[in-house]
C-alpha cells in the first residue's frame, strides 16, 4: 500500500465506515419493521384468538422437536428432508393431509429411505403444527419459492 | 513463550482438536444417512447428528478463539494476563457444558431435552445452530462475559496494540450479538430476522475481525515484517468487512417475508463482501514475501497462507456464486448453500484456528517450533484437508446445480425425495471425500505425538531445531 495512505487514515476509515453502516442498517430495520405488518400475516398471531393460541402452541412444538434438523422452512434449516414453508400449499391447502403425514411415520423409520420420526403427538398437538405451517405458507415470500415442490 | 499466564490456552486448543474430532465423526455419518436414509435411525436420527456436527463446530472454534487470545493478548500487552485463574475456570465450566449439551442431544429426546431444561420458561431452543438449552446459552454467556473482561483487563492495564484492539472489539461483538438468541418471538419473521444478526453478523462481521487479529498476529511474529505496516493493512481489511458485511446481511432478507428493497442491499452489498476476503489474501502473501527472518515454523506459515486462500475460495468466491437475489431465489436452501457453508467455515475459521494452534502449540510446549518430521506430517494434513474439503465442496456444488435444475428451473418440476436419489452419487463421492478429511485430521493429531517424542529424544529430530 502506498506511504501516502496512513495507518490513521486506515484506522478512521475503520471507525467512521462500521459506524456509518451499522446506523444505515438499524434505519433499515426501522423501515423494515413498519413494512412487516402487511406481509407477514401477524394478525393471525393475537394470542387472544384460538388460531394464534394455535399457531403459537405449533411453533413451539415445531421447535422443541427440531424439525429444522431436517427440514427447511422458508429455505433455512436443513436440506436433508423437504421444504415445509409451502407443504401446506403442496398438499392442496389441507390440514388434514399434513397432520396423516406427520400421524403415519413408522417408528421404526423405512427401510432405505430418509426416514422422518414418529414423535406420538396429540390430536391437539397436530392440529397446532399444521397450523403453523399453514401460517408460514401465508408469509409474503416474494414469490419464493419458485415452484410447488419447494 | 514469553508470559507463564499464557499456558493457559493450552487446555483450550486441546479441548478444541478433541471437539473436532467428534464434529467430523458426525459429519461422516450425516453424510452416510444422506444415501443411506436410515442408517443408525431411529437411534441417531439425522437432526440430532446434525446438531452434534453443526454444535461442537461452533464450540470448538470458540474454544480456539478463546485459547488465541489467552495465548496472544499477553504478548500484544506485555504483561501477564488478568486472571489466569479465572480462565482456567472458565475452560472447565465450558468444556462440562458443551459435554453435557452433547450427552443430552444424544441421550435424551429432543423435546425431553426441552422439557428438562424448561425451555418453555424462555424458549430458545430449536432453530438452526441455536439449538443449545436455554440454560447452556445462559452458560455461554457467563463464559463469554468473563473471559473478555479477563482479556479486556489485561490489555487496559498493559501495551495497547492494534491487533490486540481489533480482537477485543470483535469478541466484543461476538458476545453482544449472540444475545440475539434470547430473542424468540412467534412472528417467524421477525425471529428469522434477527436470527441472523447472530449468524450472518458474526461470520460475515465480528469474526473477521477475530480472523484478522489472529492472522495479523501470526504474520507479525513469523515474517518479522514492521508492525506499522501489518497494523494497517489490518484495518483496511476490517474496514471492508464491515462496510460490506453489515448490509449484507440483507443477502439472507429476499424470501423470509422481508420487504423487498432487501433485493438489493443485499444483492449489491454482499457483492462486495468478497473484497475484505481478498484483500486478506494479497496481505498474507505480501507479508510472507516481504519477509526479514525465516521462522523455523514453517508449518505455521503454511497454515496462515492456506487460511488466506481458502477462506477467499469459500466464503468470497462460493459466497459470491449464490448472494445475487435472482440466482439466490433458485439456490436458497439448497446443496450450493451447503457446499459454501463447509468451504467458508472451513476456510475462514477453521485453518486460522490451526494456524494459531500450529503456531502457538510447540511454543507453550517450550519450544520454538516442532521437529521437522512433525511439520512434515503436518503439513501433510493440510494437504489431506484442504483438498478433500475443496471436493467436498464441488460434489455439493454438482448436487445442488442439478437439484436446482430438476426441482426448480425446469418446467416439470420434480419432488424434493425423488431428486435426492437422482443426485445420490454425488452424495456418495462427497462422503469418500470425507473420509479423505479423516485420514487428514488422523495425521495432523499423529504430529502432535510425533513432535512430543522428537522433543524427547532430540537426536532423532531434524535440522528444526538448529536453525532456530
Ligand atoms: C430425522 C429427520 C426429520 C425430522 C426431525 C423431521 N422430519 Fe419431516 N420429513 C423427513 C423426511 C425424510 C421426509 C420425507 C419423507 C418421505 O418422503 O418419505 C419428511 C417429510 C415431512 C413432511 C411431508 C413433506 C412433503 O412435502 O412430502 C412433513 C409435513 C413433515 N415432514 C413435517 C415434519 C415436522 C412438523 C417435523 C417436526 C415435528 C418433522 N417433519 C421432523 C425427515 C424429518
Ligand atoms: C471442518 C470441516 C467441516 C466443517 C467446517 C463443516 C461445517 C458444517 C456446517 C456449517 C454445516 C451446516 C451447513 C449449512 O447449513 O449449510 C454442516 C452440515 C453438514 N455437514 Fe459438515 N462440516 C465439515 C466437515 C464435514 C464432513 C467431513 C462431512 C461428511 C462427509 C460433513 C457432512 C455434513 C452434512 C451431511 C451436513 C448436513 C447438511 C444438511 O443440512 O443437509 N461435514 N457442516
Ligand atoms: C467466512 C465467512 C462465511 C461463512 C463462515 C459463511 C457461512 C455460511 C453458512 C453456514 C450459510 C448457511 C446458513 C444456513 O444454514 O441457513 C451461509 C449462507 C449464505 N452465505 Fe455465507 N458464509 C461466509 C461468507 C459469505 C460471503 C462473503 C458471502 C457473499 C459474498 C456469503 C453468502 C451467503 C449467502 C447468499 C447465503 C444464503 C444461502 C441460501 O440462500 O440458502 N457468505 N453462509
Ligand atoms: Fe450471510
Amino acid at each position: 500500500m502506498p506511504q501516502t495512505f496512513t495507518k490513521s487514515m486506515a484506522r478512521n476509515i475503520f471507525y467512521g465506515g462500521s459506524l456509518f453502516f451499522l446506523l444505515l442498517f438499524l434505519a433499515l430495520t426501522f423501515d423494515t419493521s413498519r413494512a412487516l405488518p402487511e406481509r407477514d400475516r401477524r394478525d393471525q398471531l393475537d394470542t387472544a384468538s384460538e388460531v394464534g393460541q394455535k399457531i403459537a402452541h405449533g411453533k413451539m412444538l415445531w421447535e422443541t422437536n427440531n424439525c429444522i434438523g431436517c427440514h427447511s422452512l422458508l429455505g433455512e434449516g436443513a436440506y436433508f428432508a423437504p421444504e415445509l414453508g409451502n407443504v401446506y400449499v403442496r398438499f392442496g391447502n389441507s390440514k388434514d393431509a399434513i397432520k396423516a403425514f406427520i400421524r403415519s411415520r413408522p417408528a421404526e423409520g423405512i427401510a432405505g429411505r430418509r426416514s422422518m420420526p414418529q414423535f406420538n403427538f396429540s390430536d391437539e398437538e397436530l392440529d397446532a403444527i399444521a397450523e403453523f405451517l399453514k401460517y408460514s405458507s401465508e408469509i409474503n415470500t416474494a414469490g419464493w419459492p419458485p415452484n410447488i415442490q419447494g | 513463550m514469553k508470559y507463564k499466564s499464557q499456558a493457559v490456552a493450552k487446555p483450550y486448543f486441546i479441548a478444541a482438536i478433541a471437539l473436532f474430532v467428534a464434529q467430523i465423526l458426525f459429519g461422516l455419518i450425516m453424510g452416510l444417512q444422506y444415501v443411506i436414509g436410515d442408517f443408525l435411525f431411529p437411534e441417531i436420527p439425522f437432526n440430532v447428528a446434525r446438531m452434534v456436527h453443526t454444535n461442537t463446530l461452533i464450540v470448538w472454534l470458540l474454544m480456539a478463539f478463546m485459547g488465541a487470545s489467552y495465548y496472544l493478548v499477553p504478548e500484544e500487552a506485555e504483561r501477564e494476563l488478568a486472571a489466569p485463574w479465572l480462565a482456567v475456570a472458565m475452560f472447565w465450566i465450558f468444556l462440562i457444558a458443551a459435554g453435557l449439551t452433547v450427552i443430552g442431544y444424544l441421550f435424551v429426546p429432543y423435546s425431553g431435552l426441552a422439557k428438562m431444561t424448561g425451555n418453555a420458561i424462555l424458549p430458545t431452543m430449536g432453530r438452526e445452530f441455536l439449538e443449545q438449552p436455554t440454560i447452556t446459552k445462559v452458560g455461554i454467556v457467563i463464559v463469554a462475559l468473563a473471559f473478555l473482561a479477563n482479556v479486556a483487563l489485561t490489555v487496559l492495564k498493559g501495551r495497547k496494540t492494534v491487533v490486540s484492539l481489533v480482537l477485543l472489539i470483535g469478541l466484543t461483538g461476538l458476545a453482544v450479538f449472540f444475545l440475539f438468541a434470547f430473542y424468540n418471538p412467534t412472528n417467524l419473521v421477525l425471529d428469522k430476522y434477527y436470527w441472523w444478526w447472530v449468524v450472518h453478523l458474526w461470520v460475515e462481521g465480528v469474526w473477521e475481525l477475530i480472523l484478522g487479529a489472529i492472522l495479523a498476529f501470526v504474520l507479525i511474529k513469523t515474517t518479522g515484517v514492521d508492525r506499522e505496516v501489518i497494523e494497517k493493512w489490518l484495518y483496511v481489511i476490517i474496514a471492508m468487512a464491515l462496510i460490506t458485511g453489515i448490509i449484507g446481511t440483507g443477502h439472507h432478507y429476499y424470501w423470509i417475508g422481508a420487504p423487498e428493497y432487501w433485493q438489493w442491499w443485499g444483492s449489491i452489498f454482499s457483492a462486495l463482501e468478497p473484497i475484505p476476503f481478498f484483500l486478506m489474501t494479497i496481505f498474507a502473501f505480501n507479508m510472507v514475501n516481504r519477509r526479514r527472518r525465516n521462522h523455523p515454523n514453517k508449518a505455521a506459515v503454511l497454515w496462515a497462507l492456506g487460511t488466506a486462500v481458502m477462506a477467499f475460495l469459500g466464503a468470497g468466491v462460493w459466497g459470491f456464486l449464490h448472494t445475487l437475489a435472482p440466482i439466490n431465489f433458485y439456490t436458497h436452501g439448497t446443496q450450493i448453500t451447503a457446499a459454501h457453508g463447509h468451504l467458508a467455515f472451513f476456510g475462514a475459521y477453521v485453518l486460522i484456528s490451526l494456524t494459531i494452534i500450529s503456531y502457538a502449540m510447540p511454543l507453550l510446549n517450550g519450544r520454538e517450533a516442532n521437529s521437522m518430521r512433525s511439520q512434515v506430517l503436518e503439513m501433510w494434513s493440510f494437504w489431506l484437508m484442504a483438498v478433500s474439503m475443496v471436493f467436498i465442496t464441488l460434489f455439493l456444488t454438482a448436487a445442488g446445480i442439478l437439484q436446482v435444475y430438476l426441482q426448480r428451473f425446469n418446467e416439470a418440476p420434480q419432488q424434493f425425495m425423488v431428486v435426492q436419489d437422482k443426485v445420490a452419487l454425488f452424495y456418495w463421492l462427497r462422503e469418500l471425500a470425507g473420509v479423505v478429511f479423516l485420514i487428514g485430521l488422523v495425521v495432523y493429531i499423529w504430529s502432535f505425538f510425533a513432535a512430543a517424542k522428537d522433543a524427547k529424544e532430540p537426536a532423532v529430530s531434524s535440522e528444526a531445531a538448529a536453525s532456530a
